[in-house]
């Protein structure tokens, strides 16, 4: 596919990000009041997609465990909430902290292993901590929890309004989102890159191979926190199945279909999967296979995923 | 010359498993000398290259670089002392641009003189400034080399090491390869060398060291070996 000019190719962010944060003033008047509510979960699910892809498509780090990091988030907010916090701000802070810190606990045995064995503890991982919110019978354990009372945000707000939690998931998304992007290429986003394709010639170049990747892999799963947070309050509920194994697969999945290691992979992976889902469901209870057979048509158009049938013909971005 | 080596190694004996390969290996190599390590297939030379940088450690023997002990170091920590290798094989990240391999692990490990900046390494390697956008993978065999070098020079290193880089490259590209490691030379760079075109070793190095079987068998100067061509056909296969 022909690669778009300079100009529109700079701008064309910007535009994504004004008509997102036009869309709520305009959805009444269109009748898509759903949709606001439909992009916000949208926009966390792509924060989490994106700290996926960044251990992942830069650091060849196969996790099948990210969604264990999120529900760490989200449950970090019921146990804060249920103390009694009421600042959005302190309790989804404390979320990216505690995620950041199980991700270092987890990172650290796990990155001893390499391949198939690391995805295999990462998921086991997960699954404990799955497990462990299931008997959390404080929390509601398999059923869940219900966040009744709003989390301020201060200045008057707070994160029951709709829009305003929708821009103010808009604006941690689109910070996240540049910061992914310069971190990747900085000498840390270079750094991981070069352990993805090899190990042995980093360390000869002087970089120490497990601390990168145990930063990355704490900087990852302390986002996947921060979505798992804004998730709790974007639903207003939070149960164990947030942290089922079958959660981190379609993270993973989401990935793969946007570009892995490419900057707009997690993003479009995540819109691309969860609007298909939505279209779907529209028409058909049985959109799971409609969805599976678009889903085989993408790997084989675009293996590289959806981003590269954009890119130019040199490299990815 | 009298000032201390900047690599010295003292007893050094290595092997894979039960098998050893390096039996009691004694040498030195000065700050701004260019040096060889010569020998036929399977006599150990990349066994004393992986030994140096820390890839396989040594099983007895002293590793000195620049004033440490380096034999019990990661290889991590010895390339942030200053020592720099080329792989065989090039080894250029297939995910990272020619200009991403530049500026991504440029450092300043102690390198005399100049730093080698990007715009340096263009200079030096002219084919590469044109390939710039080019990911690693999309290189001719010739322009990778070129990239491996350069991206060793760029960390400024205080040895750099070459492990066959000359091999499977075009009669032009290698000569193209020589003159870059003449310009080093006379830029005052600690060089190691490995390659089998003796002929032009000779004209390129210092001192050599020949290596028989795991033994350092013979070491001289560039003079000396060039005079006595039965060391070549004893020890060289040439």
């Amino acid at each position: 596919m022909k690669r778009a000019p300079g100009w529109l190719a700079r701008s064309l962010p910007w535009l994504l990000l004004l008509s997102l944060a036009l869309f709520p003033l305009l959805a009444p008047s269109l009748d898509l009041d759903y949709y606001v509510g439909f992009i916000r979960h949208l926009l966390i699910v792509m924060m989490a997609a994106t700290s996926l892809n960044f251990i992942l498509g830069y650091g060849g780090m196969v996790a099948l465990g990210h969604s264990g990091f999120v529900g760490v988030g989200a449950y970090t907010v019921v146990a804060l909430v249920d103390g009694g916090v009421t600042s959005a701000w302190g309790a989804w802070l404390a979320a990216v902290a505690v995620a950041g810190a199980f991700a270092a606990v987890i990172g650290a045995v796990s990155l001893r292993t390499r391949g198939v064995y690391f995805l295999m503890i990462t998921l086991a991982f997960s699954q404990m901590l799955h497990h462990l919110a299931v008997s959390l019978s404080a929390y509601g354990g398999d059923d869940g929890y219900s966040l009744h009372a709003p989390l301020l945000l201060g200045v008057g707000l707070d994160d029951a309004h709709p829009h305003v939690l929708y821009w103010v998931v808009l604006a941690l998304a689109a910070l996240l989102f540049t910061f992914s992007c310069r971190l990747a290429v900085s000498r840390f986003g270079y750094a991981l890159r070069g352990i993805r394709d090899n190990e042995t010639r980093m360390a000869a170049l002087g970089y120490p191979i497990y601390r990168i990747k145990l930063a990355a892999f704490i900087g990852a799963g302390a986002v996947a926190g921060l979505a798992g947070a804004l998730l709790a309050s974007h639903n207003k509920f939070v149960s164990p199945s947030v942290m089922h194994w079958t959660e981190s697969a379609t993270l993973l999945v989401m990935v793969v279909i946007g570009g892995l290691g490419r900057r707009w992979g997690g993003p479009a992976g995540v819109a691309l999967w969860l609007t298909l889902a939505e279209v779907l469901k529209l028409y058909t209870e049985y959109w799971r296979w409609p969805m599976g057979l678009l889903l085989v048509l993408i790997v084989f158009l675009a293996p590289k995923g959806v981003v590269s049938l954009f890119e130019g013909p040199r490299r990815a971005g | 010359m009298n000032s201390a080596p900047l690599l010295s190694c003292r007893g050094l004996e290595a092997g894979y498993g039960a098998s050893q390969v390096l039996f009691g290996l004694d040498f030195d190599i000065q700050a701004g000398e260019v040096v060889t390590l010569l020998g036929r297939n399977g006599m150990g030379k990349s066994r004393v290259l992986k030994t140096l940088i820390g890839r396989l450690p040594p099983r007895r023997g002293e590793i000195q670089f620049g004033g440490h002990a380096i034999h019990r170091a990661r290889a991590d920590a010895i390339a942030r002392l200053g020592m720099a290798i080329v792989p065989e094989g090039r080894q250029c990240f297939p995910n990272l641009t020619v200009h991403e391999h530049l500026i991504a692990f440029a450092d300043n490990r102690g390198g005399l003189g100049k730093p080698w900046t990007s715009r340096r390494l263009y200079a030096l390697f002219p084919s590469l400034a044109a390939r710039a956008a080019h990911s690693g993978n999309q290189l001719s065999g010739g322009e990778q080399q070129m990239l491996a070098i350069a991206r060793a020079l760029s960390t400024n290193p205080r040895l750099l090491i070459l492990d066959e880089a000359t091999e499977g490259l075009a009669p032009v590209i290698r000569e193209e390869i020589w003159r870059c490691l003449d310009r080093l030379k006379a830029a005052g760079q600690t060089v190691l060398v490995v390659d089998k075109y003796v002929e032009r070793l000779v004209k390129l190095a210092d001192r050599h060291f020949i290596l028989e079987r795991g033994r350092l068998v013979w070491s001289g100067t560039s003079a000396e070996l060039d005079s006595d061509r039965g060391l070549w056909s004893r020890y060289l296969g040439v």
